[in-house]
């Protein structure tokens, strides 16, 4: 089996000290670690789930602009950072798992190795007070 | 493949009678087959390493890190100093500086009177990072481990032995502690199935949470490391200098009674051959 790079390591062991939802994702999306709050997000355990494909993770959220018309997946911030390796920063909204639009922001960033390598890419989830 | 340990003190060296049985000097050990030596870190325990160089004319350092106490000895290597002998100096790679550049902030005035592009040996320095490569019959494998500052473990092989040196390590930094899944585990690769590892095991348990962070394991995080990459012996180093002979071996007993690891404290002057 071989170990993950310390840089994802270290990502994980810093969300898990988070109280905020954190995604840790491989460099094709692949989901490989969130945290507890983002378990409330996706309403599945970790522990439950181990490591999930990009597919079926990412049909868990809905998300909506803010007019309530369906985004497309290329203008989801992690998106974006798995294609191009830049952080990215963007407010929309998602319906929850109990059909209630939630406003959120996420902000994504890409781990890049201290060899210069892209390894894999941050989401973290802020939620907005609903109006 | 012959392993001889020259110092397994961790921070600063130490001496007299309290430290005597296991040594004082700071982190250097040698890999030798045939008359090829790969010398692993150059802290003090390099010089006496030096004098059992003599007879080789190239000569591969291999170092962890440049904390101090990794690279203290290397301007009393005296081999450095032998026009004859040619010196491979393999260390972390940085994001910002070379190699070089930052070795001669040890190796330079005011802090040592020769500089490093000085030395009369043949020098070559190779940056080395998650890297797999040859020097003569060994295969090495390096990789980014946790500690502050660029720093590698070094496993080594020749044909199906291995020799995993692994110092300086806090594989456990965390809010829960080491995550007990192979995946998620510093320095996984270089372990597994080590025939030797040598790993920090600087801290008791309880000394360990006042120092999180400063890049050690406690005795008991090691030996979970040691238990999670089934090493087949697992040498407990970097002994703390504030660590007596008698403390040391309070700290290994009890280990041992929550624990059967194969584990023993490293000691400055120990051979074995892995054949």
């Amino acid at each position: 089996m071989t170990a993950y790079e310390i840089e994802i390591i270290l990502n994980r062991q810093l969300a898990d000290c988070l109280s905020i939802p954190v995604f840790i994702t491989d460099t094709v999306g692949n989901l490989i670690f969130y945290n507890e709050p983002a378990e409330q997000v996706l309403g599945k355990r970790f522990e439950d789930t181990g490591e999930m494909p990009v597919e079926e993770w990412s049909t868990v959220f809905k998300p909506l602009d803010n007019d309530g018309n369906p985004m497309p997946p290329e203008e989801l911030p992690l998106v974006k950072t798995l294609s191009d390796q830049y952080p990215y920063h963007k407010s929309f909204q998602i319906v929850s798992l109990k059909g209630k639009k939630q406003p959120i922001s996420v902000t994504s960033y890409p781990i890049i190795s201290r060899s210069g390598n892209f390894i894999g890419a941050v989401a973290i989830f802020w939620k907005q007070k609903l109006k | 493949m012959k392993v001889k340990l020259w110092g397994v003190r961790g921070s600063i060296p130490t001496t007299g009678p309290d430290t005597d049985k296991y040594g004082g000097n700071t982190s250097c050990a040698s890999v030798v087959y045939d008359d090829h030596v790969l010398v692993l870190d150059g802290g003090t325990g390099i010089r006496q390493c030096g004098g059992a160089c003599s007879a080789n004319k190239r000569i591969d350092i291999l170092l962890t890190h440049l904390h101090l106490d990794h690279i203290q000895g290397l301007g009393f290597f005296s081999p450095l100093f032998d026009p004859s002998k040619e010196i491979h100096i393999w260390g972390p790679a940085s994001s910002s500086q070379s190699l070089f550049s930052r070795i001669s902030r040890y190796l330079s005035p005011p802090l040592f009177p020769v500089l490093l592009r000085d030395v009369p040996c043949k020098l070559e320095l190779h940056e080395v990072s998650n890297s797999v490569f040859d020097i003569g019959p060994f295969r090495i494998q390096s990789s980014y481990i946790i500690h502050p500052g660029p720093t590698v473990g070094y496993r080594v092989m020749r044909e199906n032995f291995v020799f995993t040196y692994i110092p300086d390590h806090e594989p456990a930094l965390g809010s829960h502690g080491m995550i007990q899944n192979p995946k998620w585990v510093s320095g996984y690769d270089l372990a597994e199935g080590a025939d030797i590892l040598l790993h920090d095991a600087q801290y008791t348990k309880e000394e360990y949470p006042i120092r999180r962070g400063w890049g050690h394991s406690s005795i008991d995080d090691a030996g979970l490391f040691a238990s999670i990459t089934s090493a087949k012996h697992t040498l407990f180093a970097h002994h703390d200098p504030s660590h007596s002979d008698a403390f040391l071996e309070e700290m290994l007993a009890s280990f041992k009674l929550t624990s059967d690891v194969s584990v023993g404290l490293a000691t400055e002057g120990f051979e074995i051959e892995l054949a």
